[in-house]
């Protein structure tokens, strides 16, 4: 693989690997493993960490961490995620999904995950889309929105409509912490990575189920260039996935 | 030390499992098995250990998945639809050269089927069951007895083999209660050098399924494939009674061998020179022996709980040198000894259902 070109004044997390990212130019998927980087540094999980990655653009997550790591089958990384930490509770164990992944699939791993109360952390990639393979509709792609699968645009009458995660989960008993951030610009990256430290720390201080969902941009499958995605994020998305915190622990 | 015991079948195998360092069961529940998680659900937290009832199939094999990434000893059990709907998580199972136990106390289908006493499973069981090139390990039992020392025999083999094992048994060897001589090994839990514990003090490990490089997935299949070879050099498992002067060796396995070697033996008090072959590894097929015997006997009868699936290995096994005879009886019938007994005794009188002539 090829190594990362060093940039004076700013650095890469400690347990981030020096391989350049697979992603499509203004993919936010890079950015949240950056996020993940950060927090697992933030809190000293390089050595007890353990990534339950689902079938998606994520797929290749242990080509960046440098933790130990485990595929999933498509949705059920949340399984998954259970039987490893039920098995080995010193072990900081979180899942990186997408919205196919984690809202279509494995609707029902996550949210009988977060009703066991299970004490591990969900990274969820919203990009509105099924990125990987190649731009079908996902449950969460907004009304109206053209996607290979829905050629006309999505038609809530029978195609569905889109699903709030991160809201249907905070309505459960068993979830600590519950929250919608976005990656369009570096005041909401910022934002991201604070929500990102409290998904973390739920786990830590063994709270309980811990969600985080991120909106992200799919450039190639929305058939535009990154900038018109970052537009797409504020305009389209945030309105249709309110952005914020759901449930906190402390609150 | 041991004791005996009287248990039922589901109840022994559960005991079996814990006996052998088993501590993380994940399971749904379905008839005709429950009694499995029912007795560790109380059992296990007595001994350190954790149960969880998952909220489906696909769930519960996947949770156990996590287990096995773990590098812990775990398990989960099912029957007929539950254990169609594991079949994906067993792929990825073996697709990651990961070790469980998976207990089948099959029911009759397809379908929602019925839950008396069939082997209507073994083609799913032999076979991998789900997608890709992959087999599981699979014992059958044919009696309390063997539940109990197959399900640790089962966790060895798993662990040595790196690769998911399968108990395929039924209703009648699940429910049925006889003495069980019980011996809770005191061997030190395996060695997984796998486990996703956290790279401490070492780099990190990645347990995967995905190989997209090119040839890669070749190079693991041909892998795979290895490993099945010394397991069937090395483990595989078989009962064999024949007489030197065998002239008809009867095969079956768990339910129907138990049937069976009665129905021998009256036969035999017959002055009827008959064989019994019982493959207790269903994989690896004990080719050799059931081969050996048909070669010997120049016949063999097949009875399953079925309408006729060990009976292709047989085929294949006896290569042609045997003329095979088989006599199924699916969806919950259950033949009598007597039955089979005259089936027996039909073809050395005037031949039975022959499904390959010599
Ligand atoms: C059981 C199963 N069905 C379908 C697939 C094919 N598949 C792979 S990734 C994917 C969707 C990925 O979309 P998403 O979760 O939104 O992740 P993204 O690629 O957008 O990050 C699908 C349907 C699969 N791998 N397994
Ligand atoms: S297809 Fe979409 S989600 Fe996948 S890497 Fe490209 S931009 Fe990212």
């Amino acid at each position: 693989m090829q190594a990362v070109k060093k940039i004076k004044g700013f650095s890469a997390p400690r347990c981030l690997k020096e391989n350049i990212f697979h992603f499509c130019p203004g993919c936010h998927h890079g950015l949240v493993h950056r996020l993940t980087a950060e927090a697992i540094d933030h809190f000293n999980l390089a050595s007890s960490a353990v990534g339950v990655i689902g079938v998606g653009c994520g797929v290749f997550l242990y080509d960046y961490l440098a933790i130990d790591c485990c595929e999933a089958p498509h949705g059920r990384a949340p399984a998954v995620a259970s039987g490893l930490k039920r098995s080995n509770p010193d072990s900081f164990v979180f899942t990186y999904q997408g919205d196919g992944d984690l809202a279509a699939i494995g609707t029902s791993e996550v949210i009988h995950a977060a009703n066991r109360k299970e004490n591990i952390t969900i990274v969820f990639v919203n990009n509105s889309i099924y990125g990987m393979t190649g731009g079908q509709m996902a449950p969460t792609t907004l009304p109206g929105q053209k996607t290979t699968t829905t050629p006309f645009g999505r038609n809530s009458a029978g195609d569905g409509f889109p699903i709030n995660m991160a809201e249907l989960i905070a309505t459960l008993p068993g979830t600590a912490y519950s929250a919608r951030v976005s990656c369009h610009d570096a005041a909401h990256v910022r934002k991201a990575r604070h929500a990102m430290f409290r998904a973390f720390q739920a786990q830590i201080e063994k709270r309980g189920f811990a969600l985080i969902e991120l909106l992200s941009a799919c450039p190639t499958n929305w058939r535009m260039t990154p900038a018109q995605s970052v537009e797409r994020l504020v305009d389209e998305m945030i309105p249709a996935y309110p952005l914020g915190t759901f449930k906190d622990f402390e609150l | 030390m041991s004791d005996k015991l009287l248990l039922k079948g589901n109840v022994a195998l559960a005991m079996g499992a814990i006996d052998a360092g088993c501590r993380y069961y994940f399971g749904y529940p379905i008839t005709p098995q429950n009694e499995i998680p029912e007795y560790l659900s109380a059992e296990l937290p007595a001994v350190g250990g954790v149960f969880v009832q998952a909220e489906s199939e696909l769930a519960s094999i996947n949770m156990v998945l996590g287990a096995a990434a773990a590098g812990k000893i775990t398990m989960t059990s099912s029957s007929g639809p539950g254990i169609s709907l594991m079949q994906e998580g067993l792929s990825y199972l073996a697709g990651s050269e990961l070790p469980a136990l998976i207990v089948n106390i099959a029911r009759s289908g397809p379908g929602l089927g019925g839950i008396a006493a069939t082997q209507g499973d073994y083609g799913q069981a032999t076979r991998g069951g789900g997608h890709g090139d992959y087999r599981l390990i699979v014992l059958a039992p044919n009696s309390v007895q063997e539940m109990y020392d197959l399900a640790g025999e089962a966790i060895r083999l798993a662990f040595s083999y790196r690769n998911p094992a399968m108990i395929l048994a039924d209703a009648i060897l699940g429910q049925m209660k006889e003495p069980v001589l019980i011996n809770p090994a005191k061997t030190p839990d395996p060695e997984a050098p796998w486990a996703l514990n956290g790279a401490k003090n070492r780099a990190p490990r990645l347990v995967k399924s995905l190989y997209l490089k090119d040839g890669e997935m070749t190079v693991h299949n041909w892998k795979m494939h290895e490993k099945y070879n010394l397991l069937k050099k090395n483990d595989t498992r078989v009962e064999v009674d024949c007489p030197s002067n065998c002239a008809l060796a009867v095969i079956a396995f768990g339910s129907a061998g138990r049937i069976v070697k009665t129905a021998v033996s009256r036969a035999r008090k017959r002055g009827l020179p008959v064989g019994l072959v019982r493959p207790i590894t269903l994989f690896p097929f004990p080719e050799q022996a059931v081969a050996e015997a048909a070669g010997k006997s120049g016949r063999t009868l097949v009875i399953e709980l079925n309408t006729g699936q060990m009976v292709d290995d047989v085929r294949l096994a006896c290569s042609g040198n045997s003329e095979v005879y088989f006599k199924g009886y699916p969806g919950g019938t259950i033949p009598t000894p007597e039955e089979i007994e005259a089936e027996i005794c039909m073809i050395f009188e005037k031949g039975g259902q022959r499904v390959c002539r010599l």
